[in-house]
């Protein structure tokens, strides 16, 4: 039992390892992670820094501070995003094929595609930490709040990424994937990301506020402008959960249907 | 015991396709099979539910003595796969390939190390076991695929198309590859739409066509059975004497239609008759300009079976194959 799960926690960390490889050598799947994201807090900041003159906007050391978090989601769900695309090109090539016709668990193939996510995910959250502490943003809650980002950047990826994985798996193709993309900027917009909800007009604010992106959101901005607030780390938790379930959940029927129909 | 054991094996798909209805096979341990057909005959759904990539419908499949169905992690332990337009990932090296295989086996990071250098060596990609397979050639992409197939020492080798789209000196190389790995005791199932694949690697031969088993035997056993060989011949000046040529022809066998001017004969006794009918034409005063012997093939025995010639065949004669540079 021990040496099973010992074997498959090897494969499952050889196909994250290829995987995030993968991401790395191919341009278009690496540049959205960090590129976009990047540009857009440039943008964003330098452009729209007076917003935090606005009644009820949070109160913030400065505009950054508050954006770094929607930066973060933003990249994370291009990190689903991407490791879908990535999981897509792998089917259409048959390279999981390869895979499937060895003695592996057919859902180590999943796991290790996610465990990729996962860590491309720490990356990113990592990465824009500093890019943040660079640029003049600060940390309230200092290295504690750092460590929690990075671990909820992660499981939020996964999280995320598995929805994107449950949809290549079926459609089993890279641009129907690709097509989804339009869709993380509306959810992304439809949330806390880069506004505060009690700012915008309805029904946004209402979908905002109701909107899983947003608890997440909030629980990686929390810790750097304000402090820890147990009912918001819950409730990014819980959306972090919800996300992964629902995701795993359609992942499981997309391999069944799979199965079923032989492909 | 026999390597592959089918009984009635069938895939339906969505729709009521049947891609394969019913076939029957069974493998020697320690054979080349080759299962031959026209593209969508069947053979890469037969061998995607062998190798346990996909469920059959009907009937059953045993392979290395374990139930593709009921045991199929037993029978990937035990089978080798290289499939059609090898799935290889172009971003990684060679060597890493052959490595992520090794652990997908459940060989240690030092052992599937070892193994990938030596295999490396033995598909002659150690130059270029540090580059991107992106870069290979189509030859090296199948050598390639070849070794990771081999990665765990497999019992039986399943190879789907594996020179399909090949020059001829990388389908060579691989046909040597393949014979070497059989010396050695792996039993081999190749799918191959090359009629000259068939009959220069397999002990035996299966046909399939519209999903179903048509013949099956050794190649010169299956070609006996669709006639004896034939010679075609042109004379010299020839218009006007083809009748007395027929009457001629006639003694060592039957003549058949002339085709394009061109005179022919089955020949009764076989090849030894070749000598003996020139002379005989000479002394009628009929010189010979060209002659051509010419044995049955696979495609004939196609042909004979289905009433439709094998594309491949068609493929192979006009050379109809990617060149590409090693």
């Amino acid at each position: 039992m021990i040496e099973s799960l010992a074997t498959n926690a090897r494969v499952v960390a050889a196909l994250g390892n290829r995987s995030i490889k993968q991401t790395i050598r191919r341009p278009q799947l690496a540049a959205p992670l960090i590129i976009f994201p990047t540009a857009l807090l440039a943008i964003q900041t330098a452009g729209a820094g007076r917003a935090v003159d606005l009644p009820g906007f949070p109160p913030v050391t400065n505009f950054l501070s508050f954006m770094l978090a929607g930066a973060i989601v933003q990249a994370v769900m291009m990190t689903g995003n991407s490791g879908a695309i990535a999981f897509a090109i792998d089917m259409e090539m048959r390279f999981t094929d390869r895979l499937y016709a060895a003695p592996i668990l057919r859902s180590s193939v999943i796991l290790g595609r996610l465990a990729a996510t996962a860590a491309l995910g720490a990356m990113i959250g990592a990465y824009f930490v500093v890019l943040g502490l660079i640029f003049g943003a600060s940390i309230n809650e200092g290295v504690p709040a750092v460590l929690w980002i990075i671990l909820l950047t992660s499981a939020s990826a996964l999280a995320f990424g598995s929805i994107g994985a449950a949809i290549a798996l079926r459609t089993n193709s890279a641009s129907v994937v690709q097509g989804i993309f339009p869709l993380v900027f509306v959810i992304l917009f439809l949330s806390d990301a880069f506004f505060p909800a009690n700012l915008m007009l309805e029904p946004a604010s209402w979908v905002a506020q109701y909107n899983p992106l947003s608890f997440i959101v909030n629980g990686i901005r929390e810790p750097i402008i304000a402090g820890w607030s147990a009912t918001t780390q819950l409730k990014a938790i819980a959306s972090v959960f919800g996300v992964g379930a629902l995701g795993f959940a359609l992942c499981a029927g997309a391999m069944r249907g799979r199965l079923r129909r032989g492909v | 015991m026999a390597a592959i054991e089918t009984q009635q094996l069938a895939r339906e798909f969505e729709g009521g396709i049947k891609a394969v209805d019913g076939v029957d096979l069974e493998v020697a341990a320690g054979e080349i099979y080759g299962f031959l057909g026209p593209n969508g005959a069947g053979k890469t759904t037969t061998v995607r539910m062998l190798t346990t990539l996909l469920q059959p419908t009907g009937g059953r499949a045993m392979v290395a003595g374990y139930d593709v169905a009921k045991d199929a992690g037993a029978v990937r332990r035990k089978i080798g796969v290289a499939l059609q337009e090898a799935a290889l990932d172009p971003l990684m090296t060679g060597r890493e390939l052959l490595e992520l295989q090794a652990t997908l086996h459940g060989i240690s990071r030092k052992d599937g190390r070892e193994r990938g250098q030596w295999l490396l060596d033995r598909v002659g990609l150690t130059l270029a076991a540090d580059r991107r397979v992106g870069t290979y050639s189509g030859g090296m992409r199948r050598r390639l695929d070849l070794a990771a197939a081999l990665v765990h020492t497999p019992e039986v080798l399943f190879l789907d198309e594996p020179t399909t789209g090949l020059d001829p000196v990388s389908r060579k190389a691989i046909w040597e590859e393949v014979r070497k790995l059989n010396d050695e005791g792996t039993t081999v199932f190749l799918t191959t739409q090359y009629l000259e694949e068939a009959d220069q690697l397999a002990d035996r031969v299966g046909i399939i066509s519209g999903g179903l088993l048509v013949a099956e035997g050794t190649p010169t056993a299956l070609k006996a059975e669709v006639g004896r060989p034939h010679l075609e011949l042109c004379l010299v000046e020839q218009a006007g004497k083809e009748a007395r040529a027929q009457v001629v022809l006639a003694r060592f066998g039957r003549p058949l239609p002339a085709r394009d001017g061109t005179l022919m004969v089955e020949l009764e006794h076989g090849t030894s008759e070749v000598g003996p009918i020139v002379v005989a034409l000479n002394q009628e005063g009929l010189d010979v300009e060209s002659l051509d012997l010419v044995q049955p093939t696979l495609d004939d025995v196609f042909v004979h079976k289905t009433g439709q010639h094998l594309e491949g065949a068609a493929k192979e004669d006009t050379g109809e194959v990617e060149a590409i540079p090693e």
